[in-house]
This record gives C-alpha cells, sequence and structure tokens, in this order.
C-alpha cells in the first residue's frame, strides 16, 4: 500500500509516499524501516509508543495501535505535529 | 601543516563548525549542518582526529546519533542508536528524550563512546558511535531508577545524565554528574557504582544525604592530574583530590556579591591549579543570567583558593546571558584558548586564557554545547 510521509522524514525516504507492506500498522512500519532503515525509532519509542509529535491516520481515523489490522486498500499517512518555534 | 583550531558549536537549530589557524584571530564558520535539528553536543573523537558526533533530534522525531569521518561533509546515521530497554508487560517503561552528553572513551578502547541521556541514562558505543547499549550497572539498578526521576521530573529540559568522564589512566574508572542524583563513580567500567557527594550542599533545609536533592551542573577531571575534579553545582563550586572522598567548597573564595552559581566548568589543560567558571545570578526566582547584566569569566590559578574577574572585551552592562554546562571549552594551545557560547546565540573566544574576550559568531540560535580540538 502507499504510505504518506511526513516532510521531516523525506530524509529518510525521498519522496512523500512510499510503498510499503504489512498486515498490521506495525508490520507495516516495521517494513519501512526494512526499506529505510533508522525510520521506526525516529517515530516509535522503544517502548512502541508512538512518539509525541507524530500521528497516524488509517483512512482518516487517528490510531495509536501497533496492533490495528491492516488490508491492501487502506490508506496510512503519517503526520508530524509540532507546536513551538 | 599548521595548526588548526576547530570549536564545534551544537544549537537548538543546527550545528556550526567554526575553523582558525593557532593564531585564532580569524574563523571561517562551516554550517548550518541539520539545519532546524535540535543538536545538543558535537565532538571531535580526540584518539583518532576525524570521528565526528553529534546528538541529534528534532521538535517532530525521536533521538538519533549521527557519525562523520570528513568534519562534515557526509553524516550517516546510528544503526541502533541509545535507547531503553522494552519495559516488562505491565510496568512504566523509559524512553530516551535527547542524548545528552558525549564523552569519548579510554584512549586505548579506539572506539568506545559514552552518551549520557536525558531522562537520566548511560549509553556505550563501541563501535564508534553506530550501535549502543545501555550501561546495565545504571540504567538497570533500582537505586538509581529512583534517583534519576523520569522526564516529567527535574529541570525544565528534564533530567540529564552529564559529566560523564573516563580516567585517562584507567578505562573502567568512570565518574557521571546527574541533575538531580549527585556525582557517581566506577571503578569496574559502569558495573556498579559508589555516590560521591560529601561535602556537596543541597538547596534550602533539604536533607543532603537524599541523593535527589543533589544537583551537580558540571565536573571536569583535570587533565594533567585526573586526581583533581572541579565541580560547579547548583550550589557552589568544588574541588576534589582524590583519593579523598569529600568535595571542598572552593566557591567561598568566590566575591560575595557574584557568588559560585552557574553551569559550566572548564579546566586548564596542562595546569590542574587553574580552572574557569560563569557565574550566574541564583537569587530570587534563579534568573541564571549574568550578574546584574555584567557578564565575566572567573579564573582560579590556584586550584580555588582565589578567584579574578575576566571580562575584558565583553559588555559592560546590560547584557543578560546564559552559559549552560556544556558551553564552555578550552583548547590546547599554549596561552590556552577559551571559548563559550550563550544562550542568545553569541559565541566568544578569548586567545589569552581569559585575558580579553572577543566575539567571533553572533545571532546563532540558543547554543547548548562548545567543544574546540586543535589538529596538528
Amino acid at each position: 500500500m502507499i504510505v504518506g510521509i511526513p516532510g521531516a522524514l523525506y530524509s529518510y525516504t525521498g519522496a512523500s509516499d512510499v510503498e510499503a507492506e504489512g498486515g498490521t500498522l506495525g508490520a507495516l512500519i516495521a517494513d519501512l524501516d526494512r526499506r529505510y532503515p533508522g525510520l521506526r525509532f525516529r517515530i516509535i519509542d522503544e517502548q512502541d509508543r508512538f512518539r509525541r509529535h507524530i500521528r497516524c491516520f488509517v483512512n482518516g481515523v487517528q490510531s495509536f495501535d501497533l496492533d490495528q489490522p491492516l488490508s491492501g486498500d487502506d490508506e496510512v499517512v503519517l503526520v508530524q505535529a509540532l507546536s513551538g518555534g | 601543516m599548521p595548526a588548526q583550531t576547530l570549536i564545534f558549536v551544537a544549537t537548538r537549530k543546527g550545528a556550526w563548525i567554526y575553523r582558525s589557524d593557532a593564531a585564532r584571530e580569524r574563523w571561517v564558520p562551516d554550517g548550518p549542518h541539520f539545519l532546524g535539528h535540535i543538536i545538543h553536543h558535537l565532538m571531535l573523537d580526540p584518539r583518532d582526529g576525524r570521528t565526528l558526533l553529534a546528538a541529534a533530534s528534532t521538535g517532530h522525531l525521536g533521538p538519533t546519533m549521527f557519525r562523520s569521518t570528513d568534519f562534515g561533509r557526509t553524516w550517516d546515521e546510528a544503526k541502533a542508536p541509545p535507547a531503553f530497554a522494552k519495559a516488562a508487560d505491565g510496568e512504566k517503561g523509559r524512553s530516551v528524550h535527547h542524548n545528552f552528553w558525549l564523552a569519548p572513551g579510554h584512549a586505548g578502547e579506539p572506539g568506545v563512546w559514552y552518551v549520557g541521556t536525558s531522562p537520566q541514562g548511560l549509553f556505550r558505543s563501541e563501535d564508534g558511535g553506530s550501535t549502543w547499549e545501555g550501561v546495565a550497572g545504571f540504567n538497570d539498578d533500582p537505586l538509581f531508577r529512583k534517583w534519576s526521576s523520569d522526564e516529567q521530573a527535574g529541570t525544565p529540559d528534564g533530567p540529564m545524565l552529564h559529566s560523564v568522564i573516563v580516567d585517562p589512566r584507567d578505562a573502567k574508572h568512570l565518574y557521571v554528574g546527574m541533575s538531580s542524583g549527585g556525582v557517581h563513580e566506577s571503578r569496574d567500567g559502569g558495573a556498579s557504582w559508589t555516590p560521591m557527594i560529601d561535602g556537596m550542599a543541597v538547596w534550602g533545609d533539604f536533607d543532603p544525604s537524599v541523593m535527589e536533592f543533589h544537583d551537580p551542573h558540571c565536573v571536569r577531571v583535570c587533565p594533567s592530574n585526573p586526581d583533581r575534579l572541579y565541580q560547579q553545582n547548583h550550589c557552589g563550586i568544588y574541588r576534589i583530590d582524590r583519593p579523598e572522598t569529600t568535595w571542598t567548597r572552593i566557591g567561598n573564595a568566590m566575591p560575595h556579591e557574584i557568588g559560585d552559581v552557574g553551569f559550566p566548568m572548564t579546566v586548564h589543560p596542562r595546569d590542574a591549579d587553574t580552572a574557569w567558571v560563569f557565574p550566574m545570578d541564583g537569587t530570587m526566582v534563579w534568573p541564571r543570567t549574568s550578574i546584574d547584566g555584567k557578564p565575566a569569566v572567573y579564573a582560579t590559578r590556584d586550584g580555588g583558593a582565589s578567584w579574578a574577574r575576566q571580562d575584558k572585551g565583553m559588555p559592560a552592562d546590560q547584557a543578560w546571558w546564559t552559559v549552560k554546562r556544556q558551553a564552555m571549552c578550552a583548547d590546547t594551545h599554549d596561552p590556552v584558548g577559551l571559548y563559550f557560547g550563550t544562550t542568545s546565540g553569541a559565541l566568544w573566544a578569548s586567545r589569552d586564557e581569559g585575558g580579553s574576550w572577543s566575539e567571533i559568531a553572533a545571532h546563532l540560535p540558543h547554543i547548548f554545547a562548545v567543544e574546540s580540538a586543535v589538529l596538528e
């Protein structure tokens, strides 16, 4: 499936939309990390929590659940959400 | 080749490298590197003179480490940045918020680095900063877990493990400072630790036997005499000469109107009696700015028995500077060059051991750390 990538991660992916596969949100992000090494730890901490200023939307609905099942036609978008200067 | 002098400046919005020759009269900026990244520390490996590590994060992204062996022309990201162990089900796990204090390992252990983090953890790399492992004797010890607090506790920037010191005579002899939690020593490479807080004051009427009340800001070992350590603490300036175990408050010799509050402290590379501090206002609500808006470095040439003001070239008034604990350093030239950076983005230098000062850069972002290196 195509995953939307925030600008802060273009240094890894080189693009705003990239291909990745996975039956769950966690598996999808693991696949992203295989394709773009280091990406996962920038958005998911060592306790498997999304980092404070990263949001993930599946079909337009915010999700923090790495076990959330995905199907091939789901739309996944990662977003950066930062406040302050 | 003539000596090249480098200053590594880590800021809230990126990193810069300033280059000069041995005369240190003119400085050429190289940067920004990592524009927009939060760089807490940028340090050159003194053992090989070419490996540069940058402790980085951004406002959005988690912490990582970048490594360069060509002075920042290209950077590689660490394959396994510092990360706490995954907590067992039902337990609250810790997450590294930022890598704070880089320290190259012993000269006999090339490729070994340490880093202190926030929340307070200690990590070690054995491959030049590419992969990192937690030092279990610190990170997993129940007492240190208690003393370390979590990311919600401590100072506004989070509790920080800092002042990671490797004894140049013994790779297994380590010291660390905890921004809440005291100073600690290990003689077995970090497997076990002994508190070193005797003689250190705590604020007000709090109990100095309670580790969490201790707030060392910066601890330095003297390269010319590794038995001597200096410390700038939240509550005073101290010295200890090992094997003594009690710190002596040498800040009592500072002028009363200046006091002995500050963040950074740096030491002379060849004279263990000489050290410098940058005093700050610790009255009332703790502005932590230059006292009365009149910035100055204070130097001791006699191990802290006396202090002399060094402000020639600095603004005489209305300069409300803050210099953080990693933001002052000394080079190895003779006479020694001194450097400090302010949170208002100015970089200052002295070519004569503090006798006179000049601003070599202005308008940088908030400066976190300043390091120097001399390449022959």
